[in-house]
């Protein structure tokens, strides 16, 4: 308890500075002892993040209050506008807004939907069956194959594009699409609408969601392989059901990474090239309207980390760490 | 069934217990069986199609009685790749360039994520607060001001210094990146460093306080202690990064590729303009066939592809391994 307390206690000003320098009071307290350690520790992204990313961060933030245009030869010049770019993004962009309500949505469904399932096949993919190397390696594919250059490079291919225009039109006109029919057989015996909307909405996108699972899978396998076989072991030895076990061990030692999954996947899902939202951000970067763009991603960014926080709120609830 | 020919009626319930027990779990692996089937059979169906338009002759592409087998296979295709990229050269470039930018990272996030979970010193809502902002923030917003900054580094006038006055052009160099590696400042780092401390958080801090007791200094306990039991976690944190940065195209064609220096996710970003180069002969550029085109992307990604899933086998034996290794926890 004592320790908590401790840990809760913020810093001082003239504690934190004291802290670092030697020959006072404070520094050879073990408080300061273990602070200057830490520091040590995340040192390298104390001066990553201070060379690397804080002028670009800065120069974008500044940007988005400043009417930029290029000039030649290289560079740019701006001229303050105040918050125009944001009164343009919410005000006058024909697309930005309606977009943004749109698909906010949809991707918290989407998100949803791939942590259960990441979770469902990695605890699967954790059990001991014939082949297990094999579906371990096919479920890494979408790793791969949601990375870097790979998922554009066939979209850009007109070929690609006019093959899957073609099998979507053969499709509808067949009338084999199968989920529209349900949902259609459904919807008229009166079962719940809204919730069946939803469920084939997810079905439908059962393909973009395993792609996005892939990173998942592996966060929750290999969470799943640091919890000690003694635990079930001796659950077992006290008559503990599977089930039981499920919810009471292996739920409670994944959960921290259920944290990390859930703010990973809110952000895959967010700044995907294919999400409507950024593909209107990309369009006018293309049109050179550096302001306009500066303001609308830091709308984004500020939409995306309200999402971020109020998931990682209603989850650090449920999240148990060893001891604290 | 021994157990029939006696059947007292304790060894009769005892077996209809065991049969249960086996119906019961007949049916769990028949239902896993159809799901992870169904599950898998629809991420490896593209990958198929790629591999059966691969094999196929330039006619078999327009003949609409052929879906996935090839009627007339060759390796033709293979070669003719193999002449448009530079590939065993830029695959071993690649396969270095990872290496090292991978390592590098993992390392640095491994000893971020340890300090953040389990030190407390000033500042400290305000860093993490950093890495978040590190995990959302796409590469494309910073792009500019990198690309700028790198052309004509200076960092705080030190430079200047030592260079006659002048910054220096640090494009096309490794270094740039490789320092970007080391300081978490990567692709995605940030997750990997939230990754790590949401595991580190989670270990009991017991084990260390033992080896602290015993006098173990800190750098010892970590590496000591700690990172045995870390292992699943920072190797698949190592192969995110791995896979991330043989793919990556962003960082790779600003900072990493060169002509001298080719690496192979540039080389598949441009290999429909080098197939038009190469099918004109005599210099004009033709249009190449769009099924043409897309049957040389095909072999592209599977080429790009496989050293992935060979090097993921290998790594998750580790995975399985490491269940050993974590007895030692309470």
């Amino acid at each position: 308890m004592a320790k908590k307390k401790n840990a809760r206690e913020s810093w001082s000003l003239r504690e934190s500075i004291l802290t670092f320098i030697p020959g006072n009071s404070v520094y050879g307290t073990m408080r300061s002892r273990q602070a200057r350690h830490g520091v040590m520790f995340i040192l390298p992204f104390i001066i990553g993040f201070l060379v690397f990313m804080a002028k670009p961060l800065i120069e974008s933030f500044i940007m988005s209050f400043n009417d930029v245009s290029l000039v030649a030869g290289g560079g740019y010049s701006s001229r303050f506008i105040g918050l125009e770019n944001y009164k343009y993004a919410f005000g006058v962009d024909p697309y930005f807004n309606q977009r943004l309500v749109e698909e906010i949505p949809r991707m918290v469904i989407n998100s949803l939907a791939t942590l259960v399932l990441s979770f469902v096949i990695a605890v699967i993919l954790n059990q001991d069956f014939k082949g297990r190397t094999l579906a371990r390696a096919i479920f890494f594919l979408p790793v791969i194959l949601s990375s870097g250059v790979l998922p554009g490079i066939e979209s850009q291919n007109e070929f690609y594009n006019m093959m899957a225009g073609i099998s979507e039109e053969v499709a509808n006109a067949s009338g084999v699409n199968l989920s529209a029919a349900l949902e259609d057989l459904l919807s008229v015996s009166g079962v719940g609408g809204g919730v069946f909307h939803v469920l084939f909405q997810m079905i439908d996108a059962i393909y973009d969601i395993v792609m996005a699972s892939g990173i998942q899978i592996i966060v929750f396998l290999s969470g799943l392989q640091a919890i000690s076989p003694s635990l079930y072991e001796a659950a077992d030895v006290e008559g503990c059901t599977a089930w039981e076990a499920f919810w009471k061990i292996t739920f409670p030692m994944v959960s921290p990474l259920l944290l990390v999954n859930a703010i990973y996947t809110i952000i895959d899902f967010f700044m995907k090239n294919d999400n409507r939202v950024m593909e209107r951000i990309n369009e006018l970067f293309q049109r050179l309207e550096f302001g306009h763009v500066s303001a609308m991603y830091w709308i984004y960014f500020a939409v995306a980390l309200a999402f971020i926080g109020l998931a990682s709120v209603i989850i650090s609830r449920g999240v148990h760490y060893y001891e604290d | 069934m021994k157990t029939k020919t006696a059947a007292s009626p304790r060894e009769n319930r005892n077996t209809a217990y065991v049969a249960k027990a086996k119906a019961k779990r007949a049916i769990i692996s028949i239902v896993r069986g159809l799901l992870l089937f169904g599950l898998c059979f629809m991420i490896i169906e593209p990958m198929l199609t790629r591999l059966g338009v691969s094999l196929m002759e330039e006619r078999d592409l327009y003949d609409s009685t052929i879906v996935l087998l090839p009627r007339h296979v060759t390796l033709d295709n293979f070669k003719i790749v193999f002449t448009l990229t530079t590939f065993p050269k830029s695959m071993i470039n690649t396969l270095w360039t990872s290496l090292l930018v991978s390592v590098l990272q993992v390392i640095a996030c491994t000893l971020v994520g340890y300090g953040f979970a389990r030190y407390d010193f000033p500042l400290k809502k305000f860093w993490f607060g950093c890495v978040v902002a590190l995990i959302i923030i796409p590469p494309q917003t910073i792009s500019t001001s990198l690309y700028t900054y790198f052309a004509r580094f200076d960092f705080l006038g030190i430079v200047k210094l030592f260079n006659h006055g002048e910054p220096i052009n640090l494009r096309g160099s490794v270094l740039p990146y490789t320092l970007m590696s080391a300081t978490c400042m990567g692709l995605k780092n940030g997750l990997y460093i939230y990754m790590l401390r949401q595991y580190f958080r989670g270990i009991p801090k017991s084990l260390e306080e033992a080896a602290y007791v015993d006098g173990c200094g800190t750098m010892h306990t970590f590496v000591r202690i700690m990172l045995p039991d870390a292992m699943p976690t920072v190797l698949s944190c190592f192969l995110f990064s791995f896979v991330w940065q043989w793919t990556d195209l962003f960082y790779t064609r600003n900072f990493l590729a060169t002509s001298a220096r080719p690496i192979f996710s540039t080389e598949l970003s441009t290999i429909v303009s080098r197939m038009s180069r190469y099918f004109s002969g005599n210099g004009t550029p033709v249009i190449v066939p769009v099924g043409r085109q897309q049957q040389l992307i095909s072999i592209g990604v599977l080429i790009c592809c496989i050293p992935l899933v060979i090097l993921y086998i290998f790594t998750q034996r580790t995975f399985v391994q490491s269940i050993a290794m974590s007895g030692s926890k309470e």
